[in-house]
């Protein structure tokens, strides 16, 4: 009896083992046939991180996955599609010092066969990746860059920007700040390059939507550690002591990129008044508690995928890849060239989370965007203002317009 | 004389104030009161407020009329509701955050896309148990199902595809690209053609079911309303196939689609941001859910007119209907 069973067991399991080795074999026949069937879609992440970047608060330390995260999720959508229509993505990312040539990096991909690389690089490192890929057919999409040269005098016909620029976000602030009557701005700015850029930004903003800057400050960057045990106490008197005796103002606008003193404005300005532009109200692409237009949604699923919450650069590298699946979706190809032409077809658009469509700029392949105003908790209000008319769409009314643009790509 | 014409209009007022005599109940699900507002077709007037759980959203009564059946998104569960009393008598194992549903027309299985988790479940309603997960795009969202209750569709909105399920294997058969954000998916009562509503793309694909062909791409034109905002979302066709219903969001209208022709024949105004539509047991009125304006619209299917709104709970999102 008990060996009877036994045999029947040995030969219940040989049989297992047969059928297992026929799926087996079964499977890899189909795997090797879909591998041939599906299209490629390559696509590399050119980044720079500046590992030990120190913020004035710790909150705002960069997450050394920012950006790459979101194009995780976004690779994971469009396969997601993909396995619909038999197309798969892949990305390689590449992180660089900021000090760094991309070059060589660029090439390695180029050698990879990559169609399309994002970039989170400076201005001027963009502009270099731009034009190497011009000559290999490659598609850019900067994801980082809020310089509005790569948009004015330095736009390049290859490269597609979903980054909002410096004068889209002053604007969404803009409007905001006339649309609440604080008209009036004191405009407090920082010594650095990029604190100039934006600053001027917010000073263009200004005119063109009718507020005020009755006095400009600079706050030098003197050096120094940016927290220590008892900054608080000095922070707590000194920075009264830099508002004290400004002109009548109604907000405090406040350009500081390089993180040097914004976060410190709130609540210890000499005039009790609001703080806004790099601290307090913030105009950004994204905030990790959007949650409006089905947003709830992307958030879960990334703070699923990368354990944080979304950030700016996360969705604007979602947005870049989502654009490319898009592309290659709906012309069922994995061809650069053909994808591209897509794109730049004046009826593509693509949902963002924005509560409507995004769509290019076809003078400068600038992505039109709502811009969410948010404090550090959550968001105030969404950009363009009721009220701000555009003949074409309001969203023109968010950075320089086509009137004004200097590059005129189409 | 002037009596009897007198008498005469009382009587014609008392005809058609005694029309309703079909009365029916209006169900809405308030998604940000957590609450389901109960209405009597024949006052027009909130009769009833059901305490729900946290953010209802698709909301359905089974064909006996007896449950009403509620997707509680944040509590991960879908609530049944005894349609008499009010009372919750259960819940469903739904998966996490279901949004829409819908009923086979057995009235056995229950439908649900899971917006997190890209799946359809489907419920087995006598047991109360879940029978298949079925993968699907990104952000499954619209659910139908075919009149012979065969096929089943779902609409997912970051992938951009209605998908053609069978209903007896749990299979994907087809998928079928349409514009950007499909919310929802209309079946024609003679299963020829589903509607599928693109919001932030701005159509209505109507999909050949045969051929799973798009045969129209509906679009919506309003003046002095910019493109971006008409965004077709809640679809309602008539059961002689001749009009359909299409509410377009924020831009506060409710479209009259010819059914055959496909040409937009009407915009309704009603309340802010419409979403969702259902229609009445003799189909004719059809109510709207108003979501910032807290109302919804009860509108005259034969004038074409919006006749009534009434005030609900906060956000309204979905809307049933049932005999009285």
């Amino acid at each position: 009896m008990q060996a009877s069973f036994d045999f029947a067991k040995g030969q219940f399991a040989h049989t297992i083992v047969l059928l297992l080795m026929v799926l087996c074999l079964s499977s890899m026949a189909q795997q090797s046939a879909s591998a041939q069937d599906s299209q490629e879609v390559k696509i590399g992440y050119l980044r720079a991180y500046e590992r030990g970047r120190l913020t004035i608060s710790i909150l705002d330390a960069v997450p050394e996955d920012l950006g790459i995260a979101g194009a995780n999720v976004a690779i994971n959508d469009n396969n997601t599609t993909g396995k619909f229509l038999q197309q798969h993505y892949t990305l390689k990312d590449v992180v660089l010092k900021p000090e760094d040539d991309p070059l060589p990096a660029f090439e390695q991909l180029a050698a990879g066969n990559t169609q399309f690389i994002l970039t989170d690089l400076s201005a001027a490192n963009v502009l270099k990746v731009a034009d190497a890929a011009k000559a290999k057919g490659i598609l850019v999409f900067n994801v980082g860059a809020t310089d509005d040269s790569l948009r004015e005098e330095d736009c390049r016909a290859n490269v597609f920007h979903t980054a909002p620029t410096r004068s889209m976000l002053a604007d969404g602030l803009a409007q905001y700040l006339v649309w609440k009557q604080w008209r009036k701005w004191l405009l407090v700015y920082g010594s650095h390059p990029d604190d100039t850029l934006w600053a001027n930004a917010l000073r263009r903003a200004a005119t063109r939507f009718g507020a005020e800057i009755v006095e400009e400050r600079e706050f030098k960057d003197t050096g120094g550690a940016r927290q220590t045990d008892t900054g608080v106490a000095q922070v707590q008197r000194q920075i009264p002591v830099f508002t004290q005796g400004a002109a009548e103002h109604q907000v405090v606008v406040a350009a500081d990129e390089s993180e040097v003193f914004a976060t410190y404005l709130p609540y210890r300005t000499w005039e009790p008044r609001p703080v806004a532009g790099s601290a307090g109200l913030i105009p950004m692409s994204w905030h990790p508690a959007h949650e409006l237009w089905g947003a709830a949604q992307i958030q879960n699923r990334f703070a699923k995928a990368a354990g944080r919450r979304m950030l700016p650069k996360d969705i604007q590298a979602w947005t870049a890849i989502r654009i490319i699946g898009e592309g290659a979706t709906r012309t069922k190809s994995s061809d650069v060239q053909k994808i591209g032409d897509f794109i730049k077809a004046p009826e593509f658009s693509i949902a963002a989370f924005k509560g409507q469509r995004v769509t290019f700029r076809r003078w400068n392949w600038q992505l039109r965007q709502p811009v969410l105003v948010a404090d550090p908790k959550g968001v105030v209000s969404v950009s363009p203002q009721e009220g701000f008319l555009h003949q074409f769409s309001e969203l023109d009314t968010l950075g320089i317009d086509e009137p004004e643009t200097a590059c005129k790509l189409n | 004389m002037r009596t009897g014409l007198l008498a005469c209009t009382a009587a014609l007022l008392l005809t058609s104030w005694a029309a309703p005599a079909s009365a029916y109940k209006i169900y809405v699900s308030n998604e940000k009161g957590n609450s389901v507002s109960v209405i009597d077709s024949a006052t027009m007037e909130v009769v009833h407020t059901i305490k729900s759980g946290q953010r209802p959203r698709g909301i359905l009564v089974t064909p006996d009329n007896k449950y009403v059946l509620v997707c509680a998104s944040d509590d991960d569960t879908i609530e049944i509701f005894d349609a008499a009393t009010y009372e919750r008598v259960g819940t469903l194992p739904s998966g996490p955050d279901p949004e829409l549903f819908v009923l086979s027309p057995s009235g056995k299985m229950l439908y649900v896309a899971n917006e997190d988790d890209n799946l359809v479940t489907v419920i087995d309603l006598d047991g109360r148990n879940v029978v298949a997960e079925i993968p699907v795009g990104v952000e499954p969202e619209g659910m139908g199902v075919s009149p012979d209750g065969k096929i089943i569709i779902n609409t997912s909105e970051t992938t951009n595809m209605a998908h053609f399920i069978d209903s007896e294997t749990h299979e994907i058969t087809d998928n079928v690209l349409v514009d950007a954000r499909p919310r929802f998916a209309e079946f024609k009562s003679d299963g020829s053609q589903v509607w599928v509503s693109a919001e932030i793309g701005g159509t209505v694909s109507v999909i050949d079911v045969k051929t799973k062909e798009i045969v129209k791409k509906i679009e919506f034109e309003v003046p002095g309303l910019a493109k971006e905002a008409l965004q077709p979302v809640g679809v309602r066709i008539t059961k002689d196939g001749k009009k359909a219903f299409v509410a377009l969001g924020p831009a506060n209208r409710v479209a009259v689609v010819n059914g055959e022709s496909y040409e937009v024949e009407k915009y309704l105004l009603v309340g802010q941001r419409v979403w969702q539509l259902a229609f009445s047991p003799d189909e004719k009125q059809i109510i709207s859910t108003n979501g910032i304006s807290n109302d919804v619209t009860v509108i005259d299917v034969d004038n074409l007119e919006p006749v009534k709104s009434i005030q609900v709970g906060e956000q309204p999102w979905g809307v049933a209907v049932s005999p009285q």
